[in-house]
């Protein structure tokens, strides 16, 4: 052997990979794994159908949301009202419909506006070595400790008003909504993306890419954010349904979007105090919310089986 | 042969993997004795294991089936109800395992965890319990066992643990001890205390062992007789001596020819191949020495490190003060030339690990100097550092972490030569063809990911990362360590290949001497940080001075039963810790030279009070 | 484990005045004079304006003011509500005992499922059971609040009339009468507060079960011929309710959001339901009372959970 050109050749069997056949990237055999969780597929099924249907659904259901009937107050689900109508006699499909889109568009916004604080607060902890990180995880703990249901109602009992004058009043409650609730939910992405950022940056790759010259943020950008990605993604899913419930509640306590935007919180609000004589015009807005929130913690439970971190590293 | 205390036939063990069910015993056949030692030994994965767990029928009840037939005197044990199965296990059979950093409960007290089994099986009261596991632990030569009753296990070190588990094992008198790799995760000091502990007991308590191992160094020093298992078949079963002695099976002689037997150096002054068997044939080719790479000592060391000194402060207490310091390399000093291979060798704690990091500048070291062709690594800015590491690389420890698993290995392998902007994309595309077939792996396999491959490949795919930037150094941190025996042959036979073709010179860290031995031109010895001797392989081995290079060379099991009955010195000391005092100042060493290039530092009293021999024995 | 305490305490210490100093600057930071309002409150006697604009010198700069109103908290004088026209400490007071008792009973009946259900749903991993209490959990953590609470008050209250929807502080009746009554008011909130908790708790519960399941220690209890039941409630229960501490200090905040809208749903004379009048009504010094004191109680459990690890995790003391 000796002078060969060949190195001594690996007598090992290539693992799985000859068996297959096919090379499989980490990203395919995810969405493989994704399609077993029942329950998240037909989560996924039924969110999809949920956000389609508050998109188009204006265009196929044409009924303004506040368009008063005295004629038709409080009437049961029928053909002329399939979810009935409310003491004004208003279409509850029309403004279900209407308030959705709300709905789902702070649930997505709140995500992205806590996704985003959180991945930089962590990222910034994970990679210092220094004093930022135990000041970055002090403040981290202390919005934990936040009573945050008191702190949105205060915030935007002080703040409605100023807002509203520059966004205008759907925009300003929106803005205002969106920015503190995802102000006040970046803690738990904060601490996931720091404790992946620890483990992975002791990872012999990192340091293997560290020997090779690679710099502090190329060890980042191509090695420590990919691999702690995962496990972001489904706390961002998770996110999205603690955001939904959020607003929900503060419209339900009647501090959140204004009796003329109909989120579906608000319409259970409006509801709560004619159970008795119109028990459906809370159920619809009610197991709306229930089943959005209910499907994406489904996808997130999904995400988090074929995202195992302990499967991949 | 008298009946046997167990008897297992035909036992096959399967587990439920995604609906199919897969065997990974796959029905094998031995007898133990009464008072017999017999080890089953075999590479990870081939099932040793899971024998020893489902004699315990200890594996999960609703994924996994076990078929056959195993008998504890005449009694079948497969077909027995639970309530009489849990009357069998901790009271007529034993079992330890190989992580005792893991194995006890850290919440409970270690005195609870054995009283525990003697009020299940033997019915003894509180006190009573009490009472007689201060006696085991006074049994297992855990010292003061009176006074550590209360404690909780974090509070043990690691052979002190398994210290406790032994003595857990032996609370109720079984008949059989089941050891599943018990000395695995401790150092080699330690594991020769243990293996003489269990020795020992072995005989005051007319015990059968069952001992499960990867290692043939600790077969040859423990078992009367042995199973060789290779992918779930015992393929070959005999008294020990014979197996050693006149192996048949193909598998076996391959098993055996890549062992390192330490000692089997002499006369030999340069790194000798492995030899390769054919596993078919059991054919097996004879190594030769590799030929002269070390470059002259006129040349300058590509290598120069002095007087390097790193610490690590631990704080603590309210206001995070420095409770203490470890000094973790103090004062360290070595030269390597071209072509030439320096072990470091130690126990954990030893600082082999950190003098090799900071030598790479992984972690920024204290004081000291570390030069490169000349230049010192430790005073460059970022900026050069980043461009110097093209001269000098790291192989790691674990093959499964040293990958980032979402990248290609082709990406993996072309990093460094992007980012030092020595190739365009597609011109690395053929330098990491190139370098998957240098290091015996096909170029297609570069659009593949990294848990498409065993460890012994991915080793050789952060070899051939290694090598893309052309260093002049590699740092091999315990590269070969988490390998089984004969990839790990295999990939040491590469890295001796490469080291003739390419001029490297190795840092090469181990704990293994007798991996050392056979691959080294020179060797360093750490304790708790600094070296206490240094010189030529062959003087080093030959001719230790030091006494805890003797310990340790005196520690290291040989793969050679013949040899079983040179009784060797065995300390019953624990490994120290280098954690010490914030004041304290670490005294200034002298060296003595024995012959050129051996030199061994002058030692103290503390080394002349230790006992000869052991007093476990 | 005194230094761990003391370590503890020290870091809440700062985190309170850390709180109170945010929910000082939200307020300052507020568009315009809270107090304007009062101007035109009739409810408001113009001496006490004049008092309170002083007392709270709203000309001052801001740390000044910040530090007279942390003094005037830590000396007791919490102000005085417009609303209610009496002293917010002792209207505060007045209401947390209530607010406790339903927040405490739901966090038992919580954990009182929680951990049965989670324990043996992770000991059986993949089982029918496991599967509906793992289906049953989700259902219930995707259930906000608000709206069990409509739908228990439109079964319970208005289809079946069995229990009243309207808790009262001041029921008329005595003796044993006067405890069913006070039972009979109390089920739902108390219910649905916990069934919410009790999802997410056996989720974590199952969890760390099954983490734990797999360790080795757990191998070396059955290898000593334990009977399941002992290993799992020696051996596995205890590690595994280490991390739950941890988790359940974590909802803190979310449980008492949750007991403010269970308090507005039901009426229960709790701090929650003060708090969202006293918004209604622009009561600012009663909204900052109630906020901060939401505040200690949380920094009050998280402290509870420290104590609880450390007794769980003999480690803890070394650390």
């Amino acid at each position: 052997m000796a002078g060969s050109t060949l190195a001594s050749p690996s007598a090992e069997p290539a693992v799985a990979a000859s068996a297959r056949g096919v090379s499989v990237s980490p990203a395919r055999e995810t969405w493989r794994r994704f399609r077993r969780h029942r329950l998240a597929m037909i989560s996924a099924l039924v969110l999809g159908m949920l956000i389609l249907g508050v998109v188009v659904g204006p265009f196929l259901w044409p009924v303004a949301i506040n368009e008063i009937d005295f004629s038709a107050q409080l009437q049961g689900p029928s053909w002329a009202h399939p979810f009935g109508t409310d003491d004004l006699g208003q279409d509850i499909l029309a403004r279900m419909i209407y308030g959705g889109r709300i709905s789902l568009a702070v649930g997505l916004a709140a995500m992205v506006v806590a996704t985003f604080v959180g991945v930089i607060v962590g990222a910034l902890a994970g990679m210092s070595r220094r004093a930022l990180d135990p000041f970055l995880m002090w403040v981290t703990d202390l919005f934990l400790s936040l009573p945050q249901l008191p702190l949105l109602l205060l915030v935007i009992y002080l703040f409605r008003e100023q807002l509203k004058a520059v966004f205008g009043l759907e925009g300003g409650v929106f803005v205002l909504i969106v920015v503190v609730i995802g102000g006040l939910r970046w803690m738990p992405v904060a601490r996931l993306v720091r404790a992946q950022f620890f483990s992975l940056r002791e990872k012999e790759f990192v340091e293997a890419a560290k020997a090779s010259g690679a710099t502090s943020w190329r060890q980042m950008v191509h090695h420590i954010l990919p691999n702690a990605i995962g496990p972001v993604i489904v706390a961002a899913t998770i996110e999205v349904s603690s955001a939904i419930i959020a607003e929900s509640t503060l419209s339900f306590l009647g501090l959140g979007f204004p009796p003329d935007i109909p989120t579906w919180g608000r319409l259970l609000f409006d509801a709560k105090d004619q159970l008795d004589v119109a028990p459906h015009w809370a159920m619809f807005p009610g197991a709306a919310i229930f089943l959005t929130v209910l499907s994406i913690n489904f996808i997130g439970d999904g995400l988090r089986d074929a995202l195992d971190p302990r499967r991949v590293i | 042969m008298a009946s046997p205390i167990l008897s297992v036939s035909n036992l096959t063990t399967s587990f439920r993997v995604e609906g199919l069910w897969r065997p990974v015993v796959k029905g094998i056949s031995f007898e133990i004795a009464p008072k017999e030692t017999v080890a089953v030994v075999g590479e990870s994965g081939s099932g040793k294991s899971v024998t020893a767990l489902s004699i315990m029928r200890l594996t999960p009840p609703g994924s996994s089936k076990i078929e056959g037939s195993i008998k504890l005197s005449g009694k079948e044990l497969l077909t027995l109800p639970e309530p009489e199965m849990r009357h069998i296990r901790g009271n007529e059979v034993a079992m330890i395992f190989q992580e005792p950093m893991t194995s006890l409960n850290p919440v409970l007290t270690i005195g609870f965890q054995i009283a525990e089994a003697l009020i299940l099986h033997r019915g003894l009261s509180r006190s009573e319990a009490e009472a007689e596991t201060i006696r085991l632990l006074e049994k297992v030569r855990i010292p003061a066992a009176k006074s550590r009753f209360h404690e909780y296990p974090h509070r043990f070190s690691g052979g002190m643990r398994q210290r406790v588990m032994i003595a857990m094992a032996l609370a109720c008198k079984p008949k059989l001890l089941i050891a599943d790799e018990p000395t695995t995760a401790l150092d080699v000091t330690i594991q020769a205390q243990i293996l003489e502990l269990i020795k020992v007991l072995q005989e005051e308590e007319d015990m059968s062992v069952l001992f499960i191992t990867h290692d043939m160094g600790v077969v040859a020093e423990i078992a009367d007789r042995t199973v060789v298992m290779y992918n779930g078949q015992a393929v070959e079963t005999g008294p020990t001596e014979d197996i050693f002695a006149r192996p048949t099976h193909p598998y076996t002689r391959s098993l055996l020819s890549a062992v390192p037997k330490l000692g089997s150096m002499g006369g030999h002054t340069r790194p000798m191949r492995f030899p390769v068997v054919d596993r078919a044939t059991g054919l097996s080719d004879v190594p030769t020495e590799t030929s002269d790479t070390v470059a002259p000592a006129s040349e300058r060391p590509v290598l120069e490190v002095s007087g390097l000194t790193t610490r690590f402060e631990i704080r603590a207490g309210l206001l995070g003060g420095v409770k203490g310091r470890v000094h973790a390399v103090e004062n360290v000093s070595f030269s390597l030339q071209s072509g030439e291979t320096l072990a470091l060798v130690g126990e954990s704690g030893c600082g082999k690990s950190t003098t090799g990091r900071s030598v790479m500048r992984l972690i920024e070291p204290l004081s000291g100097s570390v030069l490169l062709d000349g230049e010192d690594v430790l005073k460059l800015d970022q900026r050069t550092l980043r461009d110097r590491r093209k001269r000098m690389q790291m192989i790691f420890q674990d093959p499964f972490a040293s990958l980032n698993p979402r990248m290609n290995v082709g990406a993996a392998i072309a990093e460094p030569l992007i980012i030092n902007g020595l190739a365009t994309r597609s011109q690395a595309r053929e330098k990491v063809a190139e370098l998957l077939r240098r290091v015996g792996l096909l170029p297609d396999m570069a659009s593949r990911f990294p848990h498409e491959f065993s460890g012994g490949q991915r080793q050789r795919i952060c070899i051939a990362r290694a090598l893309a930037v052309e260093p002049r150094l590699i740092v091999a941190d315990e590269s070969v360590s988490a390998l089984d025996v004969s990839v790990k042959a295999q990939v040491i036979n590469l890295m001796l290949e490469l080291q003739e073709r390419m001029k490297l010179a190795y840092l090469f860290i181990s704990h293994d001497m007798a991996v050392v031995e056979r691959v080294s031109h020179r060797v360093a010895v750490m304790y708790l940080g600094e070296i206490v001797e240094i010189g030529p392989r062959e003087a080093v081995f030959g001719n230790p001075q030091h006494p805890y290079t003797k310990r340790l060379l005196a520690a290291v099991p040989v793969p050679d039963p013949a040899r079983r009955l040179e009784k060797r010195p065995v300390s019953n000391d624990e490994i120290k810790s280098p954690l010490r005092a914030p004041d304290y100042v670490p005294p200034v060493r002298q060296f003595r030279e024995v012959s050129p290039g051996h030199a061994v530092m002058i030692w103290g009293q503390e080394w002349e009070t230790q006992p000869a021999i052991a007093k476990v024995a | 484990m005194a230094t761990y305490l003391i370590r503890r305490l020290l870091i809440a210490i700062p985190s309170l005045l850390a709180i109170s100093l945010i929910l000082f600057t939200v307020l300052a930071l507020a568009p315009g004079d809270p107090f304007e309002e009062l101007a035109t409150n009739p409810n408001v006697p113009p001496e006490v304006r004049a008092a309170l604009r002083a007392k709270f010198g709203i000309d001052d700069p801001v740390m000044v003011r910040y530090f007279r109103w942390l003094a005037a908290m830590a000396q007791g004088d919490w102000g005085f509500s417009f609303a209610s026209r009496i002293n917010v400490d002792s209207l505060i007071l007045q209401r947390v005992p209530t607010t406790l008792f339903v927040v405490g009973s739901s966090q038992l009946l919580a954990l009182a499922i929680a951990l049965p259900v989670g324990i043996y749903a992770a000991t059986r991993p993949y089982s029918l059971f496991d599967q509906i209490a793992n289906t049953l959990a989700f259902v219930g953590f995707s259930l906000p609040t608000f709206f069990t609470g409509l739908l228990f008050i439109l079964l319970f209250s208005i289809y079946l009339d069995w229990l009243p929807f309207v808790y009262r502080s001041d029921i008329a009746a005595t003796g044993w009468r006067w405890y069913w009554e006070m039972l009979r008011q109390a089920i739902m909130p108390i219910t649905v507060l916990g069934l919410f908790q009790a999802a997410s708790y056996t989720r974590y519960v199952r969890s760390a079960v099954l983490d734990v399941v797999r360790l080795d220690y757990v191998t070396t209890a059955r290898a000593k011929g334990l009977s399941e039941q002992k290993v799992t409630i020696r051996h596995v229960a205890r590690n595994a309710l280490i991390p739950v501490v941890t988790l359940v200090a974590l909802q803190m905040p979310a449980v008492f959001g949750g007991a403010i809208v269970t308090e507005q749903i039901f009426r229960v004379p709790g701090i929650g339901s003060l708090l969202i009048s006293a918004i209604l009504s622009n009561d600012t010094p009663v909204v900052m009372a109630v906020t901060f004191v939401f505040a200690c109680l949380v920094v009050l459990f998280n402290l509870i959970a420290d104590l609880l690890y450390g007794w769980l995790d003999p480690r803890i003391s070394f650390r």
